[in-house]
């Protein structure tokens, strides 16, 4: 069996001393953790030892010796050699480096005393050993992908690497002591050489605690407000989940919540989703602010006021325009006369209506949009969803129109459905729901089955009279679906841009171009050159995870989900007149 | 270290490098041909003349420029996406394999397959149109599981070896996999 040995690039120059680290249960390697340097007494190191175990959780041994001798100490190897009786273990291994080499030499030593390797030995029978060189700071930052929850004890042992940067990982506390500390052990390790921190950096996590509890109390004043009764009668909570305004400052209310939170991120999912949500909250009210400083610069907004009530006016001409079109002889085809003046006088009065409510509402328009506007400094997601809720109200009559056609179109396709069955003597048979034929018997004991020769007249007439109005109400229904198709276009357009800000993981992706080694797939190795005799030396680089992973894994979940219904199915509701609802908006859950 | 005259399935010559660092270390490199100077001056002139017949025709220069950029922009696009200059296969008995593509632009991928993922190196055989072709690949188990193949890494798929190539890899492979287990 080859044995692994991990050991960090900063121990590579450091003073003879002690190993100190984990052997990797299951797998026959190691990791070295830090070096503790001469002198020291045997009985302190145990007791620091045990009680970093305590700490951290990391059964954390003596692994061996390791050996750079300098002037003047050439009496270490037989000392070295005598250490192994004082720290009883399985395996002792004595690493030793000279001056000028590159490569390590490495022995291992058995608790019954007999060498397993030798450098001399030629022909590799008994053990081998490959000695890894690795980043220590990197790999203890770093977190490796598919993630898997440190406590969670899965029935397949973890892989080698794995172990190996969670061992690094939870062995933070070793690394706090460092040279400059006036204990009675000398570490050598990635921080010996003094701890690096920012003023800032520590100012502002002693500040965040009470902006924390603050945010979180303006927010459950929030929550106080929306829990009274009048706001939770179904008028006003039909009308709030058609409102795509609502609906996203609940999920913004929600994000609020999380990131606001006092209790400290305890995973690392945790962690990346709270700084995802915070850096996405930060981006979008910085644009929200630059949107409003660029509208209400030159007055913007009261000039977009002003040309509201003519577009809307203009419109309502157009629509109008296209309905005298539509009672005339649309495109060449012949309409039915009196359906056709029934219907178009039908929505001409509805425009009517539409156009007096708009100029009831256009001197008060100007007030309200400056004060809407302002409401884009909650964030440019807050105003895009304004934007959406503005242009679905002010085409409410194309959608109104829609429906009515919709549901004309809907009505004579199956009356004429059912009355196709009729002529054909087939019935729709309710209880078996399926299409069942009809018997024109007139016998007594299937009457309630046969088909009268009345019957027969009327469902014959009716079908007649249907086919033939048929073409008027299928133009009416095709050209309002054309309209309100458009409409949709345009607001999905607008939703897909709010789902983008909403769901895009900024820091994550900022995380992986400034620091790729902390978001990890996995490992590289490349083999150091080395002199013949020693050990096989590989260093290990952290193999960063694709971009596109990243997007995937991170990505904050929305309340939007795309269309349900495939192309085909859109295409047959359409033919058959259902009404079409293309973006569902699921309801929130917690997480 | 040990070089010989291999072609890929197409006929173009590559070459293998076999480099053993120790024992249970082995690297192989597949080296495919360079980007053929010939070949990017044909399609260069082919589609400035192309740009230019259309410029002559419609006394637009933007469509000149345009021409320039779409050159550009594909050329960076093939050396740093699509043009693989080596692959590399480095086996470490006991620890895994690392495979590795490096482009023509310098940007390198890697992969690493830890030993107990691994269950075989074997060469396979597939009908690929009118002919068969051979191809080294990796299965790959889940440890839990350890007599099932979950999925299967195919090896040199931009430089396609032919078998001779294959067979010394897959000897000097199952050498070292032969000594692990």
């Amino acid at each position: 069996m080859v044995l692994k040995l991990f050991f960090p690039q900063c121990c590579n120059t450091a003073d003879s001393g002690l190993l100190v680290g984990r052997w990797i249960p299951g797998h026959n390697s190691a990791v070295v953790l830090a070096v503790i340097h001469y002198p020291f007494i045997p009985g302190q190191v145990k007791k620091y030892l045990s009680e970093l175990q305590s700490q951290t959780q990391v059964d954390l041994t003596v692994l061996g010796s390791w050996s750079m001798p300098k002037e003047g100490q050439e009496g270490m190897d037989s000392f070295l050699k005598d250490l192994s009786t004082i720290f009883p273990q399985e395996c002792w291994l004595q690493l030793s480096r000279e001056i000028g080499k590159r490569g390590f030499t490495c022995q291992v030593v058995q608790n019954n005393g007999r060498l397993l390797q030798d450098r001399e030995q030629k022909n590799g029978e008994g053990d081998k050993i490959i000695l890894i060189h690795y980043d220590q700071r990197k790999v203890m930052l770093s977190q490796l992908h598919p993630v898997q929850d440190v406590g969670q004890k899965s029935d397949v042992e973890a892989s080698e690497l794995r172990l190996v940067f969670q061992t690094v990982a939870q062995s933070q506390p070793l690394f706090f002591l460092d040279k400059y500390d006036d204990g009675p052990l000398k570490l050598s390790h990635w921080q010996s050489e003094g701890r690096e921190a920012s003023i800032i950096a520590e100012l502002l996590k002693q500040a965040s605690v009470p902006v924390c509890i603050f945010l979180t109390w303006l927010l459950s004043l929030w929550y106080w407000f929306c829990s009274f009764r009048i706001l939770h009668l179904p008028p006003v909570l039909f009308i709030s989940s058609k409102l795509s305004t609502c609906v996203q400052s609940v999920y913004r209310a929600v994000h609020f919540r999380t990131v606001f939170s006092p209790k400290k991120a305890g995973t690392h999912v945790e962690f990346m989703r709270k700084a995802n949500i915070f850096v996405s909250f930060l981006v979008d009210i910085a644009l929200g602010l630059l949107l409003i400083s660029w509208l209400y610069r030159e007055n913007r907004i009261s000039k977009l006021a002003d040309t509201l009530v003519p577009v809307a006016d203009r419109v309502a001409k157009e629509l109008q325009e296209l309905l005298e079109w539509l009672m005339g002889a649309p495109a060449g085809l012949k309409m039915n006369r009196a359906l056709d003046q029934v219907l178009g006088r039908f929505f001409l009065y509805h425009i009517h209506l539409w156009i007096s409510y708009i100029h009831l509402m256009s001197p008060f328009i100007e007030r309200i949009l400056w004060y809407v506007g302002l409401s884009a400094c909650l964030g440019l997601t807050f105003a895009l969803s304004v934007l959406s809720d503005i242009v679905a109200l002010l085409t409410f009559h194309i959608y109104c129109f829609y429906v009515y056609g919709a549901r004309l179109y809907c009505l004579t396709i199956y009356g004429l459905s059912s009355l196709w069955r009729l002529f054909r003597g087939k019935k729709w048979n309710v209880l078996r729901q399926r299409v069942d034929s009809c018997s024109y018997d007139l016998d007594q004991n299937t009457a309630d089955t046969a088909l009268f020769p009345l019957q027969l007249f009327i469902g014959t007439l009716l079908f007649t009279i249907l086919l033939f109005l048929l073409p008027t109400t299928a133009l009416y229904y095709l050209v309002f679906t054309l309209l309100r198709l458009v409409v949709v276009l345009f607001q999905g357009v607008i939703h897909l841009s709010v789902d983008f800000i909403n769901s895009f993981p900024l820091f994550a992706i900022g995380l992986r171009i400034c620091r790729p080694y902390r978001l990890a797939e996995g490992v590289k190795f490349n083999v150091l050159c080395q002199e013949p005799g020693t050990p096989l030396h590989l260093m290990m680089e952290i193999n960063p995870l694709k971009c596109s992973s990243v997007l995937q894994c991170y990505r904050t979940p929305t309340y939007s989900c795309y269309p349900k219904d495939s192309w085909a199915a859109l295409c047959k509701k359409l033919f058959v007149g259902e009404l079409i609802y293309p973006w569902k908006q699921k309801t929130d859950k917690t997480d | 270290m040990a070089e010989e005259e291999f072609t890929d399935i197409n006929g173009n010559s590559i070459s293998l490098d076999c480099q053993t660092h120790s024992d249970f270390c082995r690297e192989f490199t597949v080296t495919s041909p360079k980007l053929s100077l010939r070949k990017v001056m044909v399609y260069t002139c082919f589609v400035w003349l192309f740009a230019y017949a259309v410029f002559f025709f419609t006394e637009n220069t933007a469509v000149l420029s345009s021409a320039i950029i779409l050159t550009l922009a594909g050329m960076m696009i093939h050396i740093h996406f699509v043009k693989v200059d080596h692959e590399t296969l480095l086996i470490i008995g006991s620890l895994g394999v690392q495979l590795s593509s490096s482009y023509a632009s310098g940007r390198e991928s890697t992969i690493f397959i830890e030993m107990n993922k691994l269950k075989d190196i074997v060469i396979n055989e597939a009908v690929y149109m009118h002919s068969i072709i051979y191809y080294l690949c990796i299965l790959i188990k889940d440890p839990a599981d350890p007599e099932t193949v979950t999925s299967v890494v195919p090896l040199f798929q931009s430089s396609n070896p032919r078998l001779n190539c294959l067979v010394q890899v897959y000897r000097s492979c199952q050498e070292i996999l032969a000594q692990s287990r």
